[in-house]
This record gives structure tokens, sequence and C-alpha cells, in this order.
């Protein structure tokens, strides 16, 4: 395996609506991440994010072409899912040869349309999609059955996400911060139950960057290059009654085949946009006490939807860069109820 | 330092009008199967699946991958989605090939397709937004007035895009597989033909078709003992430019060009008219064949038109183009670049039956997409590389 | 309940759809189209290029840098090239047959895609001379629709050339 790096990230601030368009909303965010970088353009090869449901036109991701820069005409491709496939895409690229630099970018605006039923799109067209089962009610089918299976509590889901706000303080791009408390968030009225509206992301719009470079390119354009020692991704049935929902049977294989038990674990950054689905994760990676979850607050306090797991992939990097930490697992997810994960390791050293 | 990568096995469906018989999931699988039955290999005999297909809102699913988790045997394995808009069949083989190309897995399974039927195409590349005024009406509104720049530069003959309608449709009744099917098609059927976009005539016109597109992609480690040889993956290039910009050449785009020549340079090939035996290039509208070979590099600029009127891209030419009948005969948008790639590994592989070139050892595939902007193509060939 | 061999088999079920979404313009296509709102054609100059595009998306796609300036353009220009469009589709709203055609505007860099009215179709050609015709005053609002289409004025053709080489 070629050695590939992550050697700069950057990330709009993100709100709820964004009266920019993607492009405008892009652009700042793609020009801070190349000058970061230390690289110069043209990239070998650049890869984006994004899906054209959340933008409801098609072709959403030629729209974004103009802030990336394709002139002259540049070697890129494209995913229609979360930004951290197409920086998977670009990894695997750089691990032909055919390529030392990478950039790669997702964005999404989720405040056009009603999010929780545009992604009931996401579901089988001929059973399930007509009945629109929106993707916070499925997300409390798997969490009531993960508490009762698993015999956990709210109480639980309560204090993942007092301590994502909290965490989220210092994050100048979450859109949720803040100090809460555990008793009064238990007081909230049910959004789906069991899950509260706290429990659910937030809707918001934004977008996000990396730079990947091999080898030697990244020691020359970083102090300390975030390196990517594993990174594997799988998927799961479609249909979630075929499915184990409490227990996120394909994170457990992308995190052994990423090598996540490989050493001790300092950060990890877990796109879970349901509090509940943050236990489920961390149990599927083997994730002790320890571990710092989510300093960046999560998805809980900000999901712009395409970027929200590149941003895992970003903030975990960013704490290997400033050294904050040697050994950080990044994470990201798709399809309802963690149908699709991908995870990464990423080491200083 | 990239592995070789092989193609061992193909399929396709019957392309036409409406799969009334299968359903998304069915048509994908279908062509899946075959190219399955082609490497003589099962499903758990592959480590990654890389779908493809063109806009969502063509079937109204929402990045489908997921939904066909299950049909691409793909439960417990890596799966990508690709899209890059019409040439994204092509960018799929291009993904698919790194896989391999990388060493991260030794056997992929890549599937393009597009079941138009279950939406409205021309609606769905139509959508607009309040803020534009809604004034070019499909692919073809888009494309007309590119080729009527073309005919005015180049001074190409009214009847060039006839010509290769011709070819292309009468190519298509040697393919068991394709959409259009004509055997009383004729050079005065397509000249008497409605004009749809002018100067753009209907049987000039691709037909929008259901349709899916498989190939088995292997290491030199992992090849199978199919009724077939490999086809090679001798190389592969991707070029993308903006939608428009001021001063664009968009009749013979720039991304086009360089693809072609650094596709050209990794195969170490320098005379393409030359050394390529076959191609398999995307023509939608009949006029985009002259436009592409000179996109291609295999006529000068301006000369394009003249391979077509010489027959040097016809079955008995020097330079083969379309024998599969192409993008004009069978059009599932998704699936199409993919067609375009498989039937070039078909041709060196010696599988092409009734539209084969025979002793074809080298040869091309196409795709592009957009306002002709994306653009991805792969040279295979009977050698190893 | 009665038999039913007769019942042909589910071969297919309609689903109709219906998402709403709430487009937002972002800042250069909603300064563009308040100018439209008052009968203005706004552009916008790329610092790098300088290159005037029309309608202004805020960046210019050739050197990937946001476009601030602002320039007013005229509503007169030149057909660079056509389609004679026959095909119906769901979302024009002209009837058919129509000349959909590339106008570059006096003062812009790039064509604008519109669409030709009150001239016979084989009178539409490359060079030819038209003006946006607009709404009523009374009916402006900033909407792309302000411009209905564009007609033929009495100009003298642009030879191909010299648009050749302003494109």
């Amino acid at each position: 395996m070629r050695e590939v790096a992550i050697v700069s990230f950057s990330q709009s601030r993100h709100v709820r609506r964004d009266t920019r368009n993607e492009v405008e909303i892009l652009m700042p965010v793609v020009h801070e991440v190349v000058e970061r970088s230390g690289v110069a353009r043209p990239f070998d090869f650049t890869c984006s994010g994004s899906t054209d449901f959340l933008q409801g036109q098609p072709f959403a991701f030629v729209m974004a072409l103009d802030a990336a820069g394709a002139w002259p005409p540049i070697a890129e491709s494209h995913v229609e899912m979360d930004g951290a496939w197409a920086l998977y895409e670009a990894w695997v690229k750089l691990q032909t040869g055919e390529a030392d630099t990478a950039l790669v970018y997702a964005f999404g605006k989720s405040s056009p349309g009603d999010l929780p039923e545009v992604l009931s799109r996401q579901l089988d067209p001929y059973v399930l999609a007509p009945l629109w089962p929106d993707a916070v009610s499925l997300a409390a089918l798997q969490a009531r059955a993960w508490l009762e299976q698993k015999g956990r509590s709210e109480r639980e889901l309560a204090e993942v996400v007092v301590r994502s706000r909290r965490a989220a303080r210092a994050n100048p791009h979450a859109l949720l911060s803040g100090d809460l408390e555990v008793e009064k968030l238990l007081a909230e009225p049910y959004l789906a139950a069991p899950l509260r509206r706290h429990d659910a992301p937030p809707i918001c719009d934004g977008a996000a960057a990396v730079v990947l470079a091999a080898g030697d390119v990244a020691r020359r354009v970083c102090k300390r290059p975030a390196w990517i020692r594993g990174i594997d991704h799988r998927v799961e049935a479609h249909a979630l009654g075929a499915r184990d929902l409490t227990a996120s049977p394909s994170t457990r294989i992308a995190g052994e085949r990423a090598g996540v038990g490989r050493g001790a674990v300092d950060v990890a950054e877990l796109h879970a946009p349901f509090s509940h689905q943050e236990w489920i994760l961390r149990e599927a990676l083997g994730l002790g006490a320890g571990v710092d979850v989510n300093p960046s607050g999560g998805a809980l306090c900000a999901n712009p939807m395409m970027a929200a797991g590149l941003i895992r992939i970003g903030e975990a990097a960013r704490r290997i860069s400033d050294g904050t930490a040697r050994r950080a697992v990044a994470h990201a997810t798709s399809g309802p109820c963690l149908q699709q994960n991908l995870v990464c390791v990423l080491e200083g050293a | 330092m990239a592995s070789p990568c092989a193609v061992i096995g193909i399929g396709q469906t019957h392309h036409t009008a409406r799969r009334d018989d299968v359903s998304i999931a069915g048509l994908v699988r279908e062509a899946a199967l075959r190219a399955l039955e082609d490497a003589a290999l099962d499903w758990r005999d592959i480590d990654a699946v890389v779908l493809g297909k063109a806009p969502d809102m063509f079937e109204g699913v929402m990045m489908p991958e997921l939904y066909l988790a299950d049909a691409l045997g793909a439960v417990g394995k890596p799966l990508l989605r690709v899209h890059t808009a019409g040439s994204v069949g092509g960018s799929t083989a291009i993904v698919a090939a790194s896989l391999i190309q990388a060493g991260i897995h030794e056997r992929v399974l890549t599937v393009a397709f597009e079941k138009q039927s279950e939406s409205n195409a021309m609606w769905a590349l139509t959508v607009s937004t309040p803020l534009q005024a809604t004034v070019v009406a499909g692919a073809g509104g888009y494309f007309s007035p590119l080729i009527r720049g073309y005919m005015r530069r180049s001074g190409a003959p009214e009847d060039t895009g006839i010509r290769v309608a011709l070819k292309d449709r009468s190519n298509a009744l040697k393919n068991p597989y394709a959409h259009l099917r004509e055997p009383d098609i004729s050079f005065e059927r397509v000249a008497s033909s409605p004009m749809l976009w002018d100067p753009i005539r209907f049987h000039e016109t691709c037909p929008s078709s259901d349709g899916a597109c498989a190939m088995v992609l292997s290491s030199e480690r992992a090849l199978s003992r199919g009724a077939h040889a490999p086809a090679w993956v001798h190389s592969t290039a991707m070029r993308s430019e903006p939608t428009q910009f001021a001063g664009q050449e968009k009749i013979n785009p720039l991304a086009g060009r360089e693809c072609a020549k650094e596709l050209y340079r990794k195969a170490g090939i320098r005379d393409p008219r030359k050394e390529i035996d076959v191609a398999e290039i995307y023509v939608p509208f009949s006029w985009f064949e002259p436009m592409w070979m000179e996109n291609l590099g295999f006529a000068p600029e301006g000369d394009g038109w003249k391979m077509t009127y010489e027959g040097a891209t016809a079955l008995d030419g020097d330079m083969p183009v379309n024998c599969s009948g192409g993008v004009l005969s069978s059009n599932p948008i998704g699936a199409s670049g993919m067609l375009r790639f498989a039937e070039a590994a078909m041709q060196v592989r010696g599988q092409a039956g009734e539209h084969q070139i025979d002793g074809a050892r080298v040869a091309l595939g196409h795709a592009y997409g957009g306002g002709s902007q994306f653009f991805s193509m792969w040279i295979v060939g009977s050698a190893r590389p | 309940m009665s038999d039913s061999d007769d019942a042909k088999p589910v071969k297919s079920i309609k689903t109709p759809m219906r998402l709403a979404y709430q487009y937002t313009a972002g800042q250069a296509t909603s300064r563009y189209l308040r100018g439209i709102g008052q009968g203005r054609i706004l552009g916008q100059r790329c610092p790098s290029c300088k290159k005037v595009y029309v309608p202004p998306r805020g960046s210019c796609p050739r050197c990937a840098v946001a476009t601030t300036e602002e320039v007013q353009l005229s509503d007169k220009g030149t057909v660079t090239t056509f389609a004679i469009v026959r095909v119906p589709s769901e979302n024009i709203s002209v009837p058919l047959p129509f000349a959909s055609v590339h106008i570059l505007l006096d003062g812009a860099d790039i064509p604008f895609f519109s669409v030709v009215q009150g001239c016979p179709l084989d009178q539409v050609r490359i060079g030819m001379r038209v003006r946006a015709e607009w709404v009523p005053r009374e009916e402006l609002a900033p909407t792309a629709t302000s411009i209905r289409w564009f007609v033929p004025i009495d100009e003298p053709d642009v030879p191909f050339e010299k648009l050749e080489a302003a494109l």
C-alpha cells in the first residue's frame, strides 16, 4: 500500500438555511483547503460527493464544478454519495500510482426540501418508498430496537447529546452547541418516540474539502500529515427487517479491515446523525471509554448532508495534524439506519 | 506500479424501450448474472461492486445503490456508486479497474444501468428552477446548435449525419442486444424522418432505453476459466472541463482532446488510426461521429466527416466505429458508456459475434457526458500490457 | 370471493411523487433577477480574465474565482447558433416549433440561452441581430420570464468570422 495522507481540511460554517447557492458555499471552502495544503494546482485527481435529490435538480455536481476550477481540463470524477466515498475513490487513485495529489470536496443544502421526506426516496421504490417512511421515523424504529434488545436507556441518549453539544462549543463551524442538562432533555417531548428533537441531527447547509497527498509530497507540504493507515467500507442488506439494526455489522467489518483494533485509539469521529447510533457504532468499532468521541460535536451539532461523513474524516485528521491525537478513527455512514459504513484509521507517524 | 487489470466477463440486457417484466433490481441482476456466467464465476467470487448510472431522477430513486445492494450481491462488500453524467458508464468501469490496478481487490463486478421507462428522462433532463427560463429542450436541444456550428465550420455535406445513422442502425442488425433493430432502415428513411431539433432528425437520434451492462474485472492472479480470453486494460483516462465559459471551444472540446492524448500516451499508441483496430464511441446524435473522429485524433480538425463519407468507419473500413450499433441504436443512458467499454472488450476477446471485426487486438471505448464536458476512455487489448 | 382466473399479474405500479423545494437563487442570481425586475440585464466581470458572464453565477468557471463587478448589458445581441425545436417537452412554455438560440448580448462574452419569436423559422440565422422582448413594464418582476423572448431587429447581420473571433 502506498502511503497517502490528508494534508489539509476545510469546511464552511454550517447554517440552517444558507442564502448562498451551492457554488457560492463551496468555492471559499475549496480555496481555503487548497491554500492550506501547500499543494500547487493542478491536482492530479479531483473527486466530489453530492446528490441531486437534495438540490431538487439533476446534475448538482456539474454546477459545482465551477468552484473546483476545471480549467485547463482536469482528471475528475464524482460519486453520488457522501464525500467520504469520494475520498475513498481518490485514495484508490493514489494507490494506483497514477496520481500523487487529490482534491476531494462535498456539499449539500438540506434546506430546500423536507429532508426526512427526501431521504425516503432512498428506499425500495416498489414496496417501501410509496409508504413515505421518513428518515426520523426509521431511526426511531432502530432506537426502539436498540433500547429494548440491549437493555439501554433514554438517559444514555441524552448523555450523548449533552457531551456533543458541549464539545461543539469549541467548534466555530457547528450549528448547535451549548451547555445542556440531561434531566431537561429528558423532559422534552418526543419527536418520534423514543427520539426527541435533540436526538436527531439539525437540518443544515454546508460544504467541506480535503486534500490528499502521497508519500514524499505529503511530507514536503505538511509538517504532520494525517496518514491513512487503513480504510474500508461495507454495505448491508437494504430491507430493514433483514438487518440487525442494533449492531452495525458493516461498521464492525469495515473497522476490522481498516485495522482499528491494531492500536490504541485517541480520537474517534463517528458519523452518527442520531444519538443512539453513536452507541451502536462505538460498540461495532470496539471503542472503549477512554476514546474521545466526536470532539467536533459530531453530526448532532452539524449535519450537512453529503459532507458530514467527509467532515468526520477531516476533523479526525485535523487532530492528528495539530498533535492532539496520535491515532484516530473516522467513520461515515450512508442510507437508512446505518446501512452503509466507511471506516478510516489515521495516524500521525 | 499499477497491477494489470483484465475484463473476464461481460453481460448486458436486451435493450428496449420498456422492460415491464423486471424491476430495477431484476434488470441489473440480469446483466450481472450474464457477466458472472461469462466469467464462469459466482457471486461469492466477487470482492467489491461498483455501480454507475445517470441522474437519479431518471427512475425517481435516490442513491439506488442502497436499494440494489442485495440484487448486486454486495451485502457485506464494498459498494460504490459513480455518477459523472453521460460518461458515467465509462467512469464506472475506470473506477472498478483502479480497484484492481491498485491491488485492493482481486475481482470486481461493475454494473451500469438505466431504467428510463420508470420516470421521464426528458423531463428529468429539463428540470429547471423558477430561477431560470426553460428554453433548452433536453439533450437534443442543447447539442443541435453545436452541431450546426460544426456543419458550418467544417463545410461537411448536409447528409453526413444521415450516413452515420444508416451505418449504426445497420450495424445494430448484427447485435442481438440492440434496442433499435430496423431491417428496412435506408438512407431515404433516415432523410425523410421528421426534424426534431433542426438539424437533428428523428432517425439521427438515440432512443430512450431500459438496459444494463456488467463486467467482471480481475487481477492477473485471479483470472478465471471463462469461455473467452481476457481483454487487458492498456490504459484509462478521464477529463472534465467547465460547462460553459467565455471563449470555450465547445465543438472540439479540449477535455476530450487531452483525455485522448493521455490515453494514447499511457497505452504507447502513437498513431491511433493505425494502431487501434476498432472503436466504440459515444454518438447519441449522428453528427457526433465526425466530431469525435477529430476530437480523438483519428482525423485532422475539419476532416472527420470525410471518414464517414469514405466508409472508413464502416464495418469493412479501416477504422470501424460502433459496430454494435452504438448509442444511436441503444441508449440506456447510465449504461451507454459502459456498453462502449464492454463492446470494445468484446471485440478483442473475439466475442462480438456477427459484428466482430476479425483480428481485432486493440480497441477504444469512449464515453462523454454533460455539455460535452466529461470524458472517460479506455484502451483494451488481447495482449497483456 | 369470485374466481380470479382472468386476473392479470401486476406488472407495474404508478407511485406519484411530490417533493416541494424552495430554491435559493444565491447572491449573484438574486442580483441578476432584481435587475431583470427593473428591466435591466446585469452581467458580472471576472477579475482575472476580465470576461463578462451573463447570467452571472458569482464565479468564473474558467478561473475558479468569485466575480463581483457588475456590468450592465444591452438587451440587444447577436444569434451565435440556433436549433429549430419540433419535439414537445413538458417544461417548455413556447408553442412548437420554435427557434432555440444562443445570443451574444452586446457587452457579454458568453452566449445567453433563449428563444426567438416573431420571425419565420427559416429566417433564423447565425449572425442575426435581435433584441429582448420584455413583459409590459407593470408586469416586470424578478423572474427570468420577465424577458419573454428575443425578436429580430433591423440591423445588418454580424459576419460569421467576426462572431467566431468574439467567441
